[in-house]
């Protein structure tokens, strides 16, 4: 198996894709969204 | 009471602090080793091709957005018969999470639905009752935000969530019967016949999610005990050991 | 300000039935003061349902198919726009709060003033719908239908509706996060209601969807009081 075969999903490419960068781009999203918030508490706090 | 004694958040929030980055850990090896099962190693189904790998993503993010809800049920219920503070804080920590894992079970649902079945969105039973189900995330997640006091929002967010949960079968039930009623489209899901390379990665992802759910959620509990208990006293001695530089320079 | 103004002497018995008939009676007596209110939902009702074949279209095969939804649907709009009546002005005069200070329990009060509710609304929009369904070219039987499981289903409406009432209670945009709260709850109801008209008119049993509403107003009957109680507690405090 090539890449080029694994990354073109059998012609389905925009689905799987679509489907696991979507999961992956709103895990990282909630994970940077809660480092900043975790973050302007902290500030707060210290103040 | 023993048992309550981690009910507390000044006891609570060091413990998360501890056991939270093993969550995100084991998420993470999980993770790993189920996108490499489900991508590399589970064969491509004679039926659907290659596109079937969403389901590696798709059922797990649709089994933690039903099972955050009735997580959320529980602690509303303790939050409500023993008035715990933590767990209202619990649910409010969790209640993104679910919703996030909501909008991505539809979302990659639709991705998987228009090669499958030809359509995007179909009115299915499982995801017409998932999309009921973001409604209700959305309106616990309104509510709370809409209430200014905290104790009053932590006190309707929990009966909200309660009076919800005992709703959810009753929907899925409802929505079977209509989409019987009126022949839509029924997915079918080959659960029991999956061959075992295709169940194995489902299962590693699923565990994946729920750690990932737990530890996001621990480090969210922080932030919001945080967030409520700035003045109470503990929260100042927790930093007292390591102050920032530039206060001393100030002082 | 008339807040127990309606009490009658034997009323002031404690227990649980007075309870019920205190709030249910001033509640009545106050929507019937104002009875352009009732009016009011009612010509909501109408005009929703006549906006469809305007969106439509007057073909008479699909106005008859889309008419359950459409009834239900419109049933279900005007009983939530009418679901701030419960509470609104007792919590804002403080009413609410001297009954919940009275000796009834709030469950009873909370019973009596939804079955108010659903008198003032449920209950005339159930006897005008088979008007609405004429027009929708509905036949006889079905017309019945329409009328008994707006009968069964309604009350469910007032019971789930008054606790996102409680709960928002005071509450900046509380009425549309009101409808945020309560319209998904309302889909098994309307899933049920529509779902026996349909069946009637596809000349199929429609019993069962009758009897489910029915059980679901049980299970609400039961479990509604209590809920709404502890939701117009929480509001309170």
């Amino acid at each position: 198996m090539n890449w080029n075969e694994f990354f073109s999903m059998g012609e389905r490419a925009f689905y799987v894709w679509g489907s696991f960068g979507a999961f992956a781009l709103l895990i990282i999203g909630e994970v940077v969204l809660l480092r900043t918030r975790q973050k302007k508490v902290r500030q707060k706090v210290n103040t | 009471m023993s048992i309550f004694k981690y009910a507390s958040p000044s006891t609570f929030y060091p413990l998360a602090g501890k056991i939270a980055p093993w969550f995100a850990v084991v998420a993470a090896m999980l993770g790993a080793v189920g996108l490499y099962l489900g991508l590399f190693r589970a064969p491509v189904d004679f039926q659907q091709g290659e596109v079937y790998r969403i389901i590696f993503i798709h059922v797990p993010a649709a089994w933690m957005a039903m099972l955050i809800y009735l997580v959320m049920a529980a602690y509303g219920v303790m939050a409500l018969t023993f008035n715990t503070r933590l767990s209202s804080m619990m649910m409010e920590a969790l209640a993104p999470t679910g919703a996030m894992f909501t909008v991505l079970a539809l979302w990659t649902g639709a991705l998987w639905g228009k090669p499958t079945w030809g359509t995007f969105w179909a009115w299915d039973a499982r995801m017409t009752s998932t999309l009921i189900l973001l409604f209700l995330y959305v309106g616990y997640l309104a509510l709370i935000n809409a209430i200014d006091d905290k104790k009053r929002a932590d006190k309707a967010g929990a009966l909200l969530v309660i009076v919800g949960s005992v709703n959810v079968p009753i929907i899925y039930f409802s929505v079977k019967w209509w989409n019987t009623l009126h022949q839509g489209y029924s997915v079918a899901t080959s659960g029991s016949s999956m061959d075992p390379s295709m169940r194995m990665p489902m299962l590693v992802m699923t565990f994946a999610c729920w750690a990932y759910a737990i530890a996001v959620a621990l480090w969210r509990v922080r932030a919001i005990i945080l967030e409520r208990e700035k003045e109470a006293a503990w929260v100042a001695n927790l930093y007292v050991a390591s102050p920032p530089k530039t206060s001393g320079a100030r002082a | 300000m008339n807040s127990l103004a309606n009490t009658t002497p034997e009323m002031l018995v404690i227990s649980p039935e007075n309870g019920v008939l205190l709030a249910f009676r001033r509640d009545y007596r106050l929507a019937m003061r104002s009875r352009g209110e009732i009016i009011q939902a009612l010509v909501f009702f109408v005009i929703v349902v006549s906006l469809f074949p305007l969106a439509v279209g007057a073909e008479s095969a699909l106005l008859k198919r889309i008419a359950p939804g459409v009834v239900w649907v419109a049933a279900l709009l005007s009983v939530l726009l009418t679901l701030p009546r419960i509470f609104a002005s007792d919590y804002a005069d403080g009413t609410l709060e001297q009954l919940a200070m009275s000796p009834y329990p709030m469950a009873t009060i909370a019973a009596g003033k939804m079955l108010a509710h659903w008198f003032t609304t449920g209950l005339p929009l159930a006897l005008v719908a088979p008007v609405l369904g004429v027009q929708f070219g509905l036949g006889t039987s079905e017309l019945g239908v329409i009328v008994a499981s707006l009968m069964l289903g309604t009350p469910v409406l007032s019971m789930i509706g008054a606790i996102g009432a409680a709960l928002t209670l005071g509450v900046r945009g509380g009425s549309i996060l009101m409808a945020l709260l309560v319209l998904p709850l309302y889909i098994p109801v309307l899933i049920f209601g529509a779902g026996a008209v349909e069946a009637s008119m596809a000349g199929i049993d429609y019993a069962a969807n009758l009897s489910l509403l029915g059980a679901g107003l049980l299970l609400g009957a039961l479990a509604s009081p209590f809920a709404v109680a502890a939701a117009v507690k929480i509001s309170l405090d």
